[in-house]
Order: C-alpha cells, then sequence, then structure tokens
C-alpha cells in the first residue's frame, strides 16, 4: 500500500514535537534534587562536545580542515572572540586549507 | 516590552549565522528529501514542522522505504530523543512563572543550534531570544531545503564544505569559556570529546544512529559528572554571576 506523504510529515513533525514540548511544559520549577540539578547543568555541555567531535572533522572534505578548524575555534574562544566571529574563522580556515590543497595537489 | 524587543533583536543578530549554516546543509538535506518523492511545498513544511538534520534524513528514508506510520513515528523519536534532554536542561533556565504559551513555543523551536545559542546566555531565558532566533533560522532551514529539491546541488562543493563547520564553530565558542573558568566542566568536555571519538571508531556502535549515540554519551557522562563532582547551589549561582558580570558588557553593548 502506499502512504500519503502529507501524513508521513505529520507523524514526524507530531513526534518530534512532543519530543521537544514536554519536558518543558511538565518541568515547571527549579528542580531540588542536587544530582538531577547537577546532571541537567553538566548535559548541555556534555551534548554541544560530543556532537563537535569527531563530526568538525568527518564534515569537511579533508579531515585536516576541520582539525586546523577546530584548534582556531578553540584559541580564538580562550581569547574571549565572540560567537559569530569564531563560527567565520572556522569557516575561513576551511576554505582557506581546502583551497590551497586543492592548488597543491 | 523593550527587554522582549532586545531580546528579540538579539535572537535574531545570534540567528543570523546559523541561518547561513543551516541553508547549505538544508540545501543537502533537500537531495534526499527529492530522491523520497518530496515536491519543494513538502520539504519547505517538513523542515518547518520537524527542523531536524538528523531527523529529517531518517524521516526521508522512511519515506523512501514506504514504511508503516508507527515505525515513522519510532524512527523519529530515537533520532530526535536528544531534544528530549535539551529541553529538560533549559527548563531550568527558564524562570518558574513563565507560561505554557512560551514553554510550547521555546519547546518547538529547539534545535541544536538554538539551544546551545540559549544555554550560552546569561541569567533566566527570554523567550523573546529564541523567537529572534527561529525566526531567522527556521526559515533557513525550510528554505534551503525546499531549494535543494528544486536545485539540486548548484552550491560549489568547497562553498558547502566550508559552511558546513559553522555550526561546530559556534559549539566551541559555547564550550570553551566555562571550561576555561571551570576546570570540571573542561574536564567533562574533553572525555566527551574523547569518548566521542572512540564510540565513532568503534563497530559495534556503527548500526547506532548520531543522536542515539549522542543521547547515551550525554546520559553516561553527564551521569557520573554529577555523581562525583556535584554542583554545589552556592557555587552554581555564583558562578552564574560570574560569567553575568563577564559576558554582560558584550551582550548588552
Amino acid at each position: 500500500m502506499t502512504h500519503n506523504i502529507y501524513l508521513y510529515i505529520f507523524v514526524a513533525a507530531f513526534v518530534s514535537c512532543l519530543i521537544r514540548v514536554l519536558p518543558l511544559t511538565l518541568i515547571r520549577g527549579k528542580i531540588k534534587n542536587p544530582f538531577i540539578r547537577s546532571f541537567l547543568y553538566y548535559v548541555p555541555y556534555v551534548t554541544l562536545a560530543v556532537m563537535t567531535f569527531p563530526a568538525i572533522v568527518t564534515a569537511p572534505q579533508i579531515p585536516l580542515a576541520g582539525i586546523l578548524a577546530l584548534i582556531a575555534g578553540i584559541v580564538a574562544a580562550w581569547k574571549g572572540i565572540n560567537m559569530i566571529g569564531i563560527a567565520v574563522l572556522c569557516c575561513v580556515v576551511v576554505f582557506i586549507c581546502e583551497s590551497a590543497a586543492a592548488y597543491i595537489l | 516590552m523593550n527587554r522582549n524587543k532586545n531580546a528579540f533583536f538579539n535572537g535574531i543578530r545570534d540567528g543570523f549565522p546559523i541561518a547561513l549554516g543551516y541553508f547549505a546543509v538544508a540545501f543537502s538535506l533537500g537531495i534526499v528529501a527529492k530522491k523520497a518523492g518530496l515536491n519543494p511545498f513538502q520539504g519547505f513544511l517538513s523542515s518547518m514542522l520537524n527542523h531536524a538534520s538528523a531527523g529529517e534524513y531518517a524521516e526521508f528514508t522512511v519515506i523512501m522505504a514506504n514504511a508503516p506510520y508507527f515505525e515513522m513515528a519510532f524512527v523519529i523519536l530515537v533520532t530526535n530523543i536528544r531534544y528530549m534532554l535539551m529541553s529538560c536542561a533549559l527548563s531550568q533556565k527558564f524562570n518558574s512563572g513563565t507560561s505554557l504559551f512560551h514553554r510550547f513555543l521555546v519547546g518547538f523551536g529547539i534545535t541544536d543550534e538554538i539551544f546551545g545559542i540559549s544555554i550560552g546566555r546569561c541569567g533566566a531565558l527570554n523567550p523573546y531570544y529564541n523567537y529572534g532566533a527561529m525566526a531567522i533560522a527556521l526559515p533557513g532551514w525550510s528554505l534551503g531545503t525546499a531549494l535543494g529539491i528544486v536545485a539540486g546541488n548548484i552550491l560549489p562543493a568547497s562553498l558547502v564544505s566550508a559552511l558546513s563547520v559553522a555550526l561546530y564553530g559556534m559549539f566551541v565558542a559555547i564550550i570553551t569559556p566555562v571550561s576555561k573558568s571551570n576546570k570540571i566542566v573542561g574536564g567533562v568536555v574533553i572525555v566527551s570529546f574523547l569518548a566521542s571519538f572512540l564510540v565513532s571508531r568503534i563497530s559495534l556502535f556503527s548500526q547506532m544512529s548520531d543522536s542515539m549515540k549522542i543521547s547515551l554519551l550525554t546520559i553516561l557522562i553527564a551521569g557520573l559528572a554529577a555523581y562525583f563532582f556535584p554542583v554545589k547551589e552556592e557555587a552554581d549561582e555564583a558562578q552564574e554571576v560570574e560569567t553575568h558580570a563577564k559576558e554582560a558588557p558584550k551582550y548588552d553593548a
């Protein structure tokens, strides 16, 4: 049997909306339990770190470009450069690396 | 009122680079959507409503396979489960009096990147900041998908490649300053890097979706960190004040 694409989209949208909305609407106050508080404190940093590495290395065409972009990003953030500046810097590093590689190879 | 307006415009400002990155990534997602038989409007709709790269990729493969609807529900649950953790974490950034309406809309707008920038804000979260970021990032994502379906791959590969790291650059911008001032967070971040790298290399986990890996690693590492290095309430607040003092001039300028 064939399925309706709109119904597929609706099912996908409904489930992802529930996942996103339920905790935010159900957890109304500050959580008192120290373990859960600490857990939620660490969650964002772990999630962002896990999503960044090694994905930043595999996303560009040349892995080395990704590694250099990561290092440049960390150094720039360490020096206090703002978010947009770092995002642009990482893109520029990858672009230059890949252009240089294309020129050399 | 003025505060909300300010927050909204700050959201647009921070959402702009996200939108650019999204546009490029969504373009390649559109190519997959086209293979699955979606027209540009359906791609746009899907991206407005679901807005998740891995989640939508999985969605299109389910459509391509002509699989049952419950399989769609299950696949989306698995690929997007990390948003549930993010939603829990965001609930602690809200003032407890925040209305259901704001909670629903902010929850609906959670993506990896919007979550990232909202966690990076100091103090309680103003929902209008998220609305600003959503107002520019979500259309960028959706238009990118639709254009990807229409035009295929017209962006040169070198440009797509360069733009693909913009999002990770933003993540680095969020985790690095906190890692610098808080040694425990720094250690947790390094452990996360290593664990994530190992999991990506071990063939045992190769069948697992990326989102599942992210969720499991997050629960494991954040759980261990919370067990061994519980955050003291005073320390928590002191740190918030500290980051606030440090970042306030940059953000409110």
